[in-house]
């Protein structure tokens, strides 16, 4: 508590001078910033739950990284995009069943299970006990200046990506028929999306875990399509609120250090959603 | 071997089947988890074939996983776990269902939403309550070990009482799942159905996901209906089927999990998705003889109980 006030006390203005906290917004808003953009077209295509999926998969690549002594953000990356593309290729026209995910994701996590015990009866897990935690909850405070820059380097370069295939992508998310007959590669999209849903999982798993990343992708995108019907104003508004929610859980958590920052991105994240419902409780139905 | 356990302590497998069930089963704690495993592939089956013929398998993840901050915060407040379970579990259900949402891609939004905020929920509870983290993995990824007799008879109680309502409505269930409008212009409550399934799939998965954790009701709910719905589409037939594949699945796993170092988690999916495959495979070749073309898509119950069109 006393460090509560303290944290109070000294304000905002020295807020940056704090490393972690800067290495924190430099890798953290770019993150929400494409976790916004991704999870608009998640939404609307209604590939939740292949964002669901894949967050797990995030978890067993990580760990199975970790079991076999390289560096975790290789196995995120791979096993994520791989189970992306994998899904698309799966579905038909790039969108897969129910059924297929659940069941293919279930295995995974049992995968990820056993990576997590081959880990933590090795000696390096032995050493760091806080690995399966870490991964699935985030730790964006323990990133290091260099870690923080390449993940915000890198969720930029991914965000620039959608945008560049945002008008062919939306048209095919909204009608896949006419899009198809207008000669758009609609099933390449769909993989190609896959993929990118599965590196954004890897980016945001660094910052707010594993579990949690769902909340990112879903909430904003879900927020700006309750407010707005207009698809390129929904897309603007997506990253702005799950930036919004980022900014401000790190200001929570750095506030409130009983807090952590996980929770707080996701509580305004969440808070913004039910918000929306208030403001516009009733919606004609198409 | 990946795992080094302990050689000399690990149990040793004869390749005497009768020899070696006597073994596994000399352990009350093994006793009970057979019979703890047998309610739950049950109960997991018979409600996870209705799942996946609804196509909630994302909704059951949920309610699986809401689990852990229901006992996170149920230990942080000083109760039994079990209350923390069947009030997250249950609240979780109602949101998911009496949210209004345009289309389902809004739908799955809030599901979504409400997954990530549970578990945040959940790792704030552990964080305020200090030093509870290696238990955080056990309600993940569960153990079918260190079950009391007295949790298998409770089990058992509220299984049958779960599945005697899932009886109920099994037949007004099925037809507004196959046909939501036909059924609601027959006079069926489609919208009130679908919101008692979702708390009958939340009161399951709180009860099996207090003795096995999140992942494996998470499988047991999915993996043998879906290998079940692959292999016939008729109703009764793929109950019975969902059934005898959860439990032999189960009971497998237990066996094999007892001679191995390899976590139950593991065994028990590798298994189901095994016989997953299979499944699909064997769909598949016996597609392709009738008729060329289309492989791949599943035989689809809906067809079946409407008439084939």
């Amino acid at each position: 508590m006393t460090a509560a006030v303290l944290g109070a006390a000294t304000g905002l203005s020295d807020l940056f001078a704090q490393p972690f906290m800067r290495n924190a917004f430099v890798a953290g808003v770019p993150i929400a910033v494409l976790s916004g953009l991704v999870g608009y077209f998640m939404v609307l295509r209604n590939q939740v739950f292949t964002g669901d999926a894949l967050s797990h998969v995030a978890f067993t690549g990580a760990l199975a990284a970790l079991a076999f002594g390289v560096d975790a953000r290789l196995g995120l990356f791979v096993a994520t995009i791989a189970v992306g593309a994998g899904l698309g290729l799966l579905g038909e026209r790039g969108r897969a069943d129910d059924v297929v995910i659940g069941t293919v994701f279930a295995w995974v996590l049992g995968l990820g299970v056993l990576a997590l015990s081959v880990y933590s009866s090795s000696a390096r897990g032995s050493a760091n006990g806080a690995a399966g935690p870490t991964v699935l909850f985030g730790s964006i405070f323990g990133m290091s200046a260099g870690q923080a820059r390449t993940a915000g380097l890198l969720a930029t370069g991914l965000a620039v990506a959608l945008l560049a295939v945002a008008r062919p992508l939306l048209f095919a998310s909204l009608d896949q028929a006419v899009a198809a007959a207008r000669g758009i590669p609609v099933r390449a999209l769909g993989v190609g999306f896959l993929a990118l849903v599965g590196a954004t999982a890897a980016e945001a798993t660094q910052a707010v875990g594993a579990l949690l990343l769902l909340g990112l992708l879903a909430a904003p995108a879900g927020t700006a399509q309750r407010l707005t019907d207009r698809p390129y104003v929904a897309l603007a508004l997506a990253p702005v609120l799950s930036a919004a929610a980022v900014a401000a859980g790190l200001l929570g958590s750095y506030l409130f250090p009983k807090v952590p920052p996980s929770f707080g991105i996701l509580v305004v994240a969440s808070a913004l959603y039910a918000l929306a419902f208030a403001v516009r409780p009733s919606l004609r139905r198409v | 071997m990946l795992l080094s356990s302990s050689a000399d302590l690990a149990p040793q497998l004869s390749w005497n089947v009768v020899q070696d069930v006597r073994q596994v089963l000399e352990f009350p704690f093994m006793v009970n988890a057979f019979r703890a495993g047998a309610v739950v592939s049950v109960l997991a089956g018979l409600v996870g074939w209705f799942m996946v013929l609804r196509r909630q398998s994302f909704a059951g993840h949920t309610l699986a996983l809401v689990g852990f901050p229901g006992a996170a915060g149920a230990v942080l407040v000083g109760v039994s776990a079990s209350y923390g379970f069947f009030a997250f579990a249950v609240a979780a259900a109602l949101v998911i269902a009496v949210v209004p949402a345009r289309g389902s891609g809004q739908s799955s939004a809030v599901t979504g939403t409400v997954q990530a905020l549970a578990l945040a929920c959940g790792y704030l509870f552990v964080n305020l309550y200090g030093g509870f983290l290696g238990d955080a993995n056990a309600l993940l990824f569960g153990s079918f070990l260190g079950i009391t007799s007295q949790q298998v008879v409770v089990l058992l109680v509220l299984a049958v009482a779960t599945l005697a309502v899932l009886v109920a409505i099994a037949r007004p269930l099925l037809f507004a799942t196959v046909d939501p409008d036909v059924a609601a212009a027959r006079g069926v409550p489609v919208r009130a159905l679908s919101v008692v399934f979702l708390v009958l799939l939340a009161v399951a998965a709180a009860e099996v996901s207090q003795i096995t954790g999140a992942l494996l009701v998470f499988a047991l709910l999915v993996v043998p209906a879906a290998t079940a719905q692959a292999w016939t589409p008729r109703p009764v037939a793929g109950a019975v089927l969902t059934v005898t594949l959860g439990l032999t699945v189960t009971w497998a796993s237990l066996f094999v999990a007892y001679y191995s170092p390899y976590p139950i988690g593991f065994v028990l999916t590798s298994t189901a998705f095994a016989t997953y495959l299979v499944a699909g495979g064997w769909h598949r070749l016996r597609r392709g003889a009738h008729r060329s073309g289309r492989a791949g898509s599943r035989p689809d119950p809906r067809a079946v109980v409407l008439g084939a069109p």
